[in-house]
């Protein structure tokens, strides 16, 4: 395999699994706990992040010879605030109801932590191809973690899994929510549920991750 | 190239060239969404008023007035509120108030009271609140139907000393470990209704001003 390809495939472990911007690198998290009440919100949320993330990645990556470091993080900023925007009103107008669910948390994806640590780590340093992917790849990694904890914590706090699906995918996505027979703790959609939520995933993760760790990296 | 360099004049152009960019894409964004944008809050606002509003007087033809009033008391609000009079051919048949209950349990709580022409609350709706999910939320009609007890109710039925809690002696159910939720809740209906009682000549003269200076309906 050339060195190049093998990059682009540690740039996709790296982003989804083996760095996980949430799991490994705790990132991003008042976002993360604010929105994942439900599977709904964590997978919209982590939909726009990966977007963001993406064409940031891209961005930095692009002008990374030409640009003065000093000025990097600033354009970064520019760059991912103007996406932001576009997000923010595009969804308002289009996914009004989930505009209304998400609140604020589609704007302070500018805000985000993790981005700035991808654009200064990753993509002022890494080619375009590798740069991108990585973007995405950390983007989706994260939204994988907020599908994962929205849905243990819709699934304990409401007994229903995937509700509000047709504020994403319109009516005919309607009867394909989950309904449990019991009414839902309480406490997993309050804020201490989220921890308890995300430390109960890092325990199953860093069970996984077990055996491997032994090995030589 | 090696990392840590760079060019200041490319990178003055490369910026300028990002700011083009970002002002013309948010620019873009705003050109195709604006409209829907507005399309949906005013969505929300009529299905709003029409969720407070008594069956009597769903699916007809209402002329919706917005007007502006101020009363930190009565209201709850220092800033002025909302105040929606639906009129049908120029008789006012329903007030509508986005009152506030300043002492909701977390923050205070914004509030539609309905009040009918005959000065009866035809509904109360809690839009906008921050109250403890399971508990104050309950005042959420999605989640309870705690919210319908105000529905019919006047300042003479109960008479108005009565308007509060029963664990205060008043005739109003509260939400079992969330009393001062709806303490706050049934406190602001009432001073909407007070405010409506004592403005309820202000508010129609101006509905009736507003709708005379303007062609088009507000809504």
């Amino acid at each position: 395999m050339s060195p190049a390809s093998n990059n682009l495939r540690t740039a996709v472990v790296d982003g989804l699994w083996r760095n996980n911007l949430t799991f490994v690198q705790l990132l991003g998290l008042s976002p993360l706990f604010a929105v994942t009440t439900s599977v709904v919100n964590g997978f919209a949320l982590g939909l726009a992040t990966a977007a963001v993330l993406l064409v940031t990645n891209t961005v930095i990556s692009l002008v990374r010879h030409v640009v003065v470091p000093a000025w990097r993080v600033p354009l970064f900023v520019l760059v991912a605030s103007a996406l932001v925007t576009v997000i923010d009103l595009v969804t308002n107008a289009l996914f009004n109801d989930l505009h209304e669910a998400l609140g604020l948390y589609v704007a302070l994806i500018v805000a985000n932590c993790a981005l700035v640590a991808q654009a200064d780590t990753v993509a002022s340093r890494r080619p375009l191809a590798e740069a991108a992917l990585s973007g995405l790849a950390t983007g989706l990694g994260a939204l994988g973690a907020l599908v994962l904890l929205g849905g243990v914590r819709e699934l304990l706090g409401h007994g229903t899994l995937f509700a509000g699906l047709p504020m994403l995918f319109g009516n005919r996505t309607d009867g394909f929510a989950l309904n449990l027979p019991f009414s839902g703790m309480l406490i997993a959609v309050l804020p201490p549920g989220a921890f308890f939520g995300m430390a109960a995933l890092l325990a199953l993760r860093a069970r996984l991750m077990q055996p491997r760790a032994a090995a030589p990296r | 190239m090696a990392k840590g360099e760079g060019n200041l004049v490319l990178t003055v152009v490369v910026a300028g060239l990002l700011v083009a960019a970002a002002l013309l894409g948010a620019r873009a964004a705003y050109e195709f969404s604006h409209e829907r944008i507005e399309m949906n809050q005013r969505a929300r606002l009529v299905a709003r008023l029409n969720s407070v509003l008594g069956p009597a007087l769903l699916n007809r033809d209402l002329t919706t007035t917005r007007l502006s009033f101020s009363d930190p008391a009565l209201l709850g609000s220092a800033t002025p509120i909302d105040v929606y009079v639906l009129s049908d051919h120029g008789q006012p048949v329903a007030t509508v108030l986005s009152s506030v209950a300043p002492h909701g349990y977390n923050a205070p709580i914004d509030l539609l009271v309905a009040v009918g022409a005959d000065s009866s609350v035809t509904g109360v709706r809690a839009v906008r609140y921050r109250e403890t999910p399971g508990l104050g939320d309950l005042i959420d009609h999605e989640k309870s139907r705690w919210i319908e007890q105000f529905r019919g109710k006047t300042l003479l039925a109960p008479p108005r000393e009565a308007w509060l809690v029963k664990q205060d002696e008043g005739q109003f159910d509260s939400i079992t470990g969330a009393t001062v939720t709806s303490r706050a809740v049934v406190a602001a209906v009432k001073n909407a209704l007070l405010y409506f009682e004592q403005h309820r000549d202000d508010i129609y003269r101006a509905a009736e001003v507003a709708a005379a200076s303007e062609h088009e309906p507000s809504l």
